[in-house]
Formats: C-alpha cells, sequence, structure tokens
C-alpha cells in the first residue's frame, strides 16, 4: 500500500517553501542551494546517502541551524531565523530523545505544558493521542521500561499533540527490526492519513522511502537531483546516480545511431549490443548515452541456437550466479564482454528450476518500453 | 598476554597496599593506650582514650565548627559557580572571553596553593585599604578563598558531564516549546544532578582539607581545623590525631559504600527494567 | 557519517546568556586575575616596616604620578644561591616525583582497565577513597611509619634487616614517598580514563598478525595513552613544584623546596615583595606546562563530545 498524493495538490499554495537554501560549516558546504516545495498533507521524503545534507536541511526545518543563505517559508510565514521553541513544527529524533527522568504521560504532556494550557485540556489531549497510539496502558511508565518500538510510538504522540504544522521524521524506522518496520511504516500512514499532518521524512533507505513517500526528493552532496513521486523516479530516473540508488539498475553506455520520432537507437560498444528505447531524450546521434534497464524488466531465455546474430535489445551471456532469495531469484549473467547484468526473475517454479540455470548459455531480451535513457 | 596481565596486577595490589597501610596504621593506633607508635600497650589496649581527648579539646571542636560551616558555604556557592561555568564552557559555543574563562576555570586545578593563598590575601589586605572591606581576616575571606580554587574543580566536573550528555533531548525539549531557561531546569539539570551532587561533595572535600590557603588568609582568631592539626603534627606524632583521622576516614568510608551500593541497587534495577521490556516487546 | 558541527542552541538576545558565563567569569576575574596583577605589583614593591608591610607603587610628585619599580627583589632572587638552588631542586623533585606516580601508576590503571566490569567500579572507589580523606593526615600518617621509632623501622628490626634505626624522615626518601602517596590518584585516574577507551580489538589484531604481547603493548596501546600519560604527568608536576605541606612534615630540613620558602619569607620575615616575586617567579616556570595541560584537556573534552554525537547516530 504505497502513499497516494492528496487530490488537487497543484492548486494549493505550497505548505513549506525553501528557496536557495544553502548552509556551511566552516569551509564545507552541506546543503547547496536547495528549492523545494513541499504540499500540505503529503508525505514527503527527502532520500540520500550519509553526507548528502538530508538531515542538515531537516534540522534547518526545525530551528536547530540557521540557514547560511536563503529562505524557509512554512504556511507563508518566514521561519529561516525563528528559533525552534517559536516554530509550528516538531521533530521526531532518531534516538527518539525520550526523557529519561519523566514518564510516558509526562513526556507527551511536555509540549502542551509548554503552551501554557489548561491541565485538563492537557489530560484529555495526552489520553487522546496514546490512544491513537496505542500506548495508553503504558502511560505511567519510564522510557527505559519501553521497547524499541513502544519507544518510537511515544516520541510520535509526543510530537503530534501539539497538532503541528509540519512534523519532522529523522530516519524514523531506523532503529527497529525488518518485521517491526514494516508494521510501523502501515501504521505511520495510518496515522498521517487519520490526522492529516504534513510530513517531511529523512532517511537513507529506500525501501522506507517509496513506501512512505507521497512524493520524494533525492539528495546528493548538498543538492536535491531528482523530486517526483516514488514511480516517476524510479521508473524515469533523471541521472545515473539516481537510477543506481534506487533498486539496481543495468546501465548500458553506448553511443546513439538513430534518433526517431518515437524511439531512439544506440549502440553499447562494449556489450556488442543494440538498444532500441521508446524513451525520448535530447540529444543528436553520436552522442554518448546511458540505457538503464530495470533487472525486473530483462527476460531470460535458455538459448538453443548460439551463434545467431541478435536483433536489438537482445544479449547473450552465461549465467555465473543464482541468488535464491526466497520470493525471487538474482541471476548475475556474464555477458561477452566480461560486463555482469543482473536480472531478477520470479520464483514461479521454485528452487529446483534455478539450480539449472547455474552455467547455462541464455539469451537476455527486455522490450522497447523498458530503457530509460540518460544523459549525465 | 597472562604475563602482562600478571604484572599489573600484582602492581595493583601493591599499590593498593601502599595506599591504605597509612591509613589503617592510623587507625590502629588510635586505639593504642600509649603515646608511642611503637609499643602497643596490650595491657590497656584498645582504648578510647585518644577519642575522649579529642572530643575535650575545645580548640579542635571550634575549629571543626568552623571549617564545617566554612565548607558548607563554599560547597554550595562553588557548585552554583561552577556550574553556571560549566555550562557556559560546554554549551556556548565560542563566544568573547571564552578561551580566558576557560583558563581562569582550569588554572585554579593545578595552581600551587602558596601562590592561590598569597594572592588572595594581598587582594584581601588591597580591598580593605581601598574600601575598606573586608574587615580583617576571618571566616568570611576563607570562604572566598575556598569558592574561587573549589569552583574550578566543580567546572570540570560539570563541564565533562555536560559533554557527554545527549544533546538531542535538549532540542527535543526546545523543539516542543521549552526556551532555553526553561530546558536547562526541566530536562538537563535534573539528569545532571548525580553530577552536580558529586561536584557539591568535591568541593565540600577540598575545602574541609584545605590547609595552605587557609593559612595565609585567615585571621589571628579563626584557625580551621586543618591549621589545627598541622600545629599539633609539626611536632610529631599526636595519638589524638590518630582519632580524628579514624572518625574521618570511617565516616568517608561509609559515606562511599553506601553511595556505591545505592548506584549499584539503582543500575540492576534499571536493567531489570529494560530486560521485562525487551521481553514484553511491542 | 555527516561530520556536522553542531552549532550550539544560542538563546537570542537574552541578558541570561550573558550572565550564566558572566558571573563566574566575574567573580573569577575579581578572585583570580586581579590577585596576580596585585601580586605581580608588589613584587616590584618594597619592603617596608609598616601595615601593610610594603611601599606603595604609585607616588604623587606635584600632582603627577609615579611609579616607583624596585627591581630589588629579582634582583636578590636571581643572585642568591640559596633561591637559585631551590628553584632546581624544586622543578627536579616535581620531575622526579611524576616519573615515579607514572611507573607505579601506569600499571595500577591498565590492570584496573583490563578489569571485569564488576571490578572496575570497586577498584576506583578503592584508588577514590583515600583521595576523600585528608590530605593532611594522611601524610601525617606517613610521620608515624617513617619516624625512628615508627612501624618500619620497627619491623625492619624485628626481621633482623638492621640493627639500629634507619633514618628515614626528613630525607629525599621520605619526600617522595609522601609525594607519590599524595598524587598517586592525580596520575592514575586520567591514564585509567584514557585506557579504559581503548579498543580490545585493537590488540587481538595486533596478536593476530603476530606481535607478541610486550611488543604489542609498546606498538599499540603505548602510543594511544599518550594523551592519558600527558595530562597525568602534568596534572601531578606542577602543582608539586609549588608544594608546602609535605615538604614541611616529611622533606628535608637542610634543602628546602620553593613553596616553603615563600611561606617562609611571607610569614616570618614579612617580606611581602620578596614572597611575591617569589611566587611571580613559579609561575613563570609553570607557564609553559600549564598551557601545554590545557591544550591536552581541551582535546580530550572535544574527543568526548565527537564519541557522545557519535553514539547519537546521526548520518
Amino acid at each position: 500500500m504505497n502513499a497516494q498524493p492528496s487530490t488537487a495538490p497543484d492548486l494549493a499554495p505550497p505548505y513549506v517553501r525553501l528557496q536557495a537554501v544553502s548552509k556551511k560549516f566552516g569551509e564545507f558546504l552541506a546543503v547547496d542551494a536547495v528549492s523545494l516545495e513541499i504540499r500540505r498533507g503529503e508525505i514527503f521524503c527527502l532520500l540520500g546517502g550519509s553526507g548528502s545534507g538530508k538531515t542538515t536541511l531537516l534540522r534547518m526545518l526545525a530551528g536547530f541551524e540557521t540557514p547560511s543563505a536563503g529562505r524557509i517559508y512554512i504556511d507563508g510565514e518566514d521561519m529561516s531565523s525563528v528559533p525552534p521553541y517559536e516554530r509550528p513544527v516538531n521533530m521526531m529524533f532518531q534516538s527518539y530523545a525520550l526523557f529519561p527522568h519523566m514518564t510516558v504521560e509526562k513526556n507527551v504532556a511536555f509540549g502542551l505544558e509548554q503552551e501554557g494550557l489548561a491541565r485538563s485540556e492537557i489530560a484529555r489531549r495526552v489520553a487522546q493521542i496514546l490512544e491513537i497510539v496505542q500506548m495508553s496502558p503504558f502511560a505511567g511508565r519510564r522510557p527505559h521500561q519501553l521497547s524499541g518500538g513502544q519507544r518510537q510510538r511515544v516520541a510520535l504522540a509526543r510530537a503530534l499533540v501539539k497538532r503541528p504544522k509540519l512534523l519532522l521524521l529523522d530516519e524514523p524506522l531506523a532503529a527497529l527490526d525488518r518485521k517491526l518496520r514494516e508494521r510501523t511504516q502501515f501504521e505511520l500512514l495510518n496515522i498521517q492519513e487519520r490526522l492529516g499532518v504534513t510530513f517531511i521524512v529523512v532517511t537513507h533507505d529506500q525501501q522506507e522511502a517509496m513506501t512512505l513517500a507521497t512524493r520524494m526528493g533525492v539528495m546528493d552532496r548538498g543538492r536535491i537531483v531528482q523530486v517526483g513521486t516514488p514511480a516517476e523516479i524510479y521508473e524515469s530516473p533523471v541521472n545515473r546516480f539516481v537510477a543506481d540508488f534506487i533498486g539496481s539498475v543495468n546501465l548500458f553506455e553506448g553511443r546513439v545511431t538513430a534518433v526517431g520520432a518515437q524511439d531512439l537507437t544506440l549502440y553499447c560498444e562494449a556489450c556488442g549490443c543494440t538498444v532500441r528505447a521508446q524513451h525520448r531524450v535530447a540529444c543528436s546521434a553520436g552522442d554518448t548515452v546511458w540505457a538503464a534497464v530495470r533487472p525486473e524488466k530483462i527476460a531470460l531465455a535458455t538459448d538453443a541456437a548460439p551463434g545467431e546474430p541478435l536483433e536489438h535489445n537482445r544479449i547473450r551471456g552465461k549465467v555465473r550466479e543464482v541468488a535464491y532469495m526466497g520470493d525471487v531469484s538474482i541471476c548475475l549473467v556474464e555477458i561477452e564482454s566480461g560486463k555482469t547484468v543482473r536480472v531478477t526473475l520470479p520464483n514461479r517454479s521454485g528452487l529446483a528450476a534455478q539450480r539449472d540455470l547455474r552455467h547455462a548459455c541464455v539469451t537476455l531480451s527486455w522490450d522497447a518500453a523498458s530503457p530509460v535513457i540518460l544523459t549525465g | 598476554m597472562r604475563k602482562r596481565g600478571l604484572f599489573s596486577r600484582t602492581a595493583l595490589v601493591l599499590g593498593l597496599v601502599f595506599l591504605y597501610v597509612p591509613i589503617l596504621s592510623m587507625i590502629v593506633y588510635s586505639f593504642n593506650n600509649s603515646r608511642l607508635v611503637t609499643v602497643w600497650d596490650a595491657a590497656h589496649s584498645p582504648t578510647l582514650k585518644w577519642y575522649g581527648v579529642l572530643f575535650s579539646d575545645g580548640e579542635v571542636l571550634d575549629a571543626a565548627w568552623l571549617s564545617l560551616r566554612v565548607a558548607v558555604c563554599a560547597a554550595t556557592a562553588s557548585t552554583i559557580l561552577g556550574t553556571l561555568a560549566g555550562t557556559a564552557l560546554a554549551r556556548f559555543g565560542a563566544f568573547r572571553g571564552r578561551s580566558l574563562l576557560v583558563g581562569m576555570t582550569t588554572a585554579p586545578i593545578v595552581m600551587p596553593e602558596v601562590i592561590s593563598g598569597l594572592s588572595l590575601l594581598l587582594l584581601f589586605v588591597a580591598l580593605e585599604q581601598a574600601i575598606g572591606w573586608p574587615q580583617g581576616m576571618g571566616a568570611l575571606t576563607i570562604t572566598l578563598a575556598h569558592v574561587s580554587f573549589c569552583m574550578a574543580y566543580v567546572t570540570v566536573v560539570i563541564q565533562s558531564r555536560l559533554a557527554g550528555f545527549d544533546e538531542s533531548l535538549e532540542e527535543a525539549a526546545q523543539d516542543l516549546g521549552a526556551r532555553p531557561a526553561k530546558v536547562f531546569w526541566r530536562i538537563t539539570l535534573p539528569l545532571i544532578l548525580p553530577a552536580v551532587m558529586a561536584g557539591w561533595l568535591l568541593a565540600f572535600t577540598l575545602s574541609w582539607d584545605d590547609l595552605v590557603i587557609s593559612q595565609f588568609v585567615a585571621g589571628p582568631g579563626s584557625s580551621t581545623l586543618p591549621m589545627v592539626i598541622f600545629s599539633k603534627v609539626r611536632l610529631g606524632v599526636s595519638p589524638d590525631v590518630n582519632a580524628l583521622a579514624t572518625l574521618m576516614v570511617s565516616v568517608v568510608a561509609s559515606g562511599v559504600v553506601v553511595a556505591t551500593v545505592w548506584m549499584r541497587h539503582r543500575q540492576k534495577r534499571r536493567e531489570r527494567d529494560a530486560q521485562l521490556a525487551a521481553a514484553a516487546n511491542l | 557519517m555527516e561530520k556536522i558541527e553542531r552549532r550550539r542552541l544560542v538563546p537570542r538576545g537574552l541578558p541570561r546568556r550573558q550572565l550564566v558565563a558572566g558571573i563566574p567569569a566575574l567573580w573569577l576575574t575579581l578572585f583570580f586575575l586581579i590577585p596576580f596583577l596585585i601580586v605581580l605589583k608588589i613584587s616590584f614593591s618594597e619592603a617596608r616596616l609598616a601595615i601593610p608591610p610594603y611601599a606603595p607603587l604609585i607616588t604623587w610628585l606635584h600632582g603627577l604620578p609615579v611609579p616607583r619599580i624596585h627591581l630589588s627583589s629579582y634582583a636578590y632572587l636571581f643572585t642568591d644561591p640559596l633561591y637559585l638552588r631551590s628553584y632546581l631542586y624544586s622543578v627536579m623533585v616535581a620531575a622526579v616525583s611524576t616519573l615515579f606516580c607514572l611507573l607505579i601508576g601506569y600499571p595500577m590503571a591498565y590492570a584496573i582497565a583490563r578489569a571485569g566490569e564488576a571490578w572496575r567500579s570497586f577498584l576506583l572507589m578503592l584508588i577514590v577513597l583515600p583521595f576523600w580523606t585528608s590530605f593532611l593526615l594522611r601524610v601525617y600518617a606517613w610521620i608515624g611509619l617513617l619516624q625512628n621509632d615508627g612501624l618500619i623501622n620497627n619491623v625492619l628490626l624485628r626481621l633482623g634487616l638492621i640493627h639500629h634505626p634507619v633514618t628515614l624522615l626528613q630525607t629525599d626518601f621520605s619526600l617522595y614517598v609522601g609525594i607519590v602517596y599524595s598524587y598517586l590518584p592525580f596520575m592514575i585516574l586520567p591514564l585509567y580514563a584514557n585506557l579504559e577507551k581503548h579498543d580490545p580489538a585493537l590488540l587481538e589484531a595486533a596478536a593476530d598478525l603476530g606481535a607478541r604481547p610486550f611488543a604489542a603493548f609498546l606498538r599499540v596501546t603505548l602510543p594511544q595513552s599518550l594523551p592519558g600519560i600527558a595530562a597525568g604527568s602534568l596534572l601531578v608536576f606542577i602543582p608539586v613544584v609549588g608544594e608546602y605541606v609535605i615538604p614541611t612534615l616529611l622533606g628535608r630540613t637542610d634543602q628546602i623546596m620553593i613553596g616553603r620558602m615563600l611561606s617562609d619569607e611571607f610569614f616570618d620575615n614579612r617580606d611581602w615583595p620578596l614572597a611575591s616575586a617569589v611566587a611571580i617567579l613559579i609561575l613563570l616556570l609553570l607557564v609553559v606546562p600549564i598551557v601545554l595541560l590545557q591544550r591536552v584537556e581541551r582535546r580530550e573534552l572535544e574527543a568526548q563530545a565527537v564519541a557522545a554525537e557519535t553514539l547519537e547516530g546521526s548520518a
């Protein structure tokens, strides 16, 4: 279940707007002129590796860092130099940062106390949010008496009880084991839908991003490389970095031989194959481009007659390795030039069929709709 | 590997023996009826005679009372000042005059006491000349002098504790709307309280034990306990001092033991709670 | 790991921040910095039979301030053989004591660092416990042990190892024993703090690569423990130079350390300017070690902060 973008998103003004935001630490440029627009009610994921600047960007949204350049607008107001305790923004920390000397109840109430609400009102809202995150029976416990998943829910409750305009989540699922992670992903989506809060999630885990995000932004070395829905980013990456960063991809480097009205042909010298793609990019004959083909889009057929010349979008090779993953098998096929092509096959027929593939001579093929042509 | 372990472990045992033999000898001889350390007067020992002498010695009792008052005041003032300084150094990043503050808070720790004592006395004399205060040396000047070097120790303790403190807790509090002062009172201070208390105890001990600085800044009428002890022991062994030593060691030892046991107990309880939570899971 | 220099959470525009740093700074300026300046000022003064026993630094001549600076105190210190010897002796005693503390303290700290969890806190408590009891009393205890009819001589006599009591008190031996005894915790604690952080996997890697235990110690452990050695050594050396109590109770009577000379000059001779000059010269001697110590300590604190952030695991 993926999150769906909210209806009529393009008509609403951006809820969060970053305008050429940069951050320098001494000589080091952590965030480089990032401009971004995030709509109300969406779940926006910032995806990137270590040092990509995503955490710094998040901290600037929270108010813990001031931008060296640029402006940050939240719901129309310039928040660039507003301290964190005056922003309508709340954060769920990666380590949860629950106050160890307070009970769950007191932890959650803390933010409301700072607003100066009446005791009865505070108690009511705390009880309400604990109900939503299913932590009501643990209200009197201390953080060290809770498990990791329970602590996370308390951290979430603590941030959400203040009904912030924006909730920032720093690697929310990183500390959880796999089963818990899946459950929590869906719970997060449920809560977000129920409360309608705008989420901005920072993560290095693509799977997390793909599941949670209505839209995502891929970051590399301080810059946003591509923004789009998970599908857009996966199916139409804008350059090799993004293609390689999300999922796995096979890249064929080649020279453009023909540019047609509907398609594009290139010749990959290293692999000795011609790629014809229905994907149109601005380029001319003779340019060097890359054809990106996802492993699951490649079909594999055991060869009957080797030596026949091949048409476009086909290569011959020999299976080097088969990794059985349970639901799929990953085949590493070595083609003549020595390059390895990665193919993902669904295990319809089970392990035995995969065993036969080892060391088999095969022909790989894909149809023209599959490759994405990348110029960078 | 084992041989290396043996060498260092032997050194440890010998070192501990070295550390404790003098203390134990004082304790043992405090019960010796004879004045002489050499002779164990088996006929009349063990005896509490010297404890009696100690408690009837007016000079010692007055001095102890003065030392106690000074130590409590100095420790409290040092802890407040040291916590402020430690917080500023650990949390404020770079600010104007930071290196000066760093220097002023670490130098007193290593400064030879004769220099500290001399400089403080000269200060008090100059102040007295200039503005008429303080009038004469006494408990006040001793306390002021002690605060100045004790706060350096407290600063180090607090600063070190804050350096290892999880800042995301303070950030979370700010994120939830608490201004920095509130964050300090409700989040930071409660969590560093053990360090603050340790700092207080450290300052108390340093003030209580101090001899050299007190000698400089105490007036003719006031003598602290160390000053009285010093004048006694310059003349040689004095059994009532042994008794005093035994009392002090017992108080300190029981305090340390109690503190250690209580901390272990809390630690065990935490571990058990964490285990229960993990077992219950979700 | 993204190296983020966390900018400290700065409260904006609040006078509170100035107060937090300002109050202790003010106190220390008044009670630490200014006194030193006064010592400096008086060291340039002339001793007088007056209260206070020194001449004012600035006199007014026809309405104009005229500084009266006497360098006689300093001249005296630089030429008087007694003082020169005392300075040298003090530095030597400090250096040798530091060495002894290091030689005894390092194996002890090492043993504690390698002990099991439960043992470690207990052992540390044992090391620190004497520190909490009176320094003066513990030094005094050695008088009882070292005097001619003291415990050690008694034991040696009884064992037949000697036939006459050996003079142990008021010698260099008793001085060193007293100093090492008192300052040992100051060496052990920083060393332990450093050694405790060593990754045992490094020694295992060294062994795996063929290094014998002692070689591994020399090539892996020792270099890593240098900051701890530096901190501990400076924490012992600097105060010992100016030590007063231990030399007075246990030290020689024919060769006095500089701390005692300062005190005698001040209390017995009432020569405040000279005492001040002695203090200034001790300070000059110690400036370099003090600065070194602050540098070592600052690096330690930074390392601690980095370690804490790494644990928080920001990526």
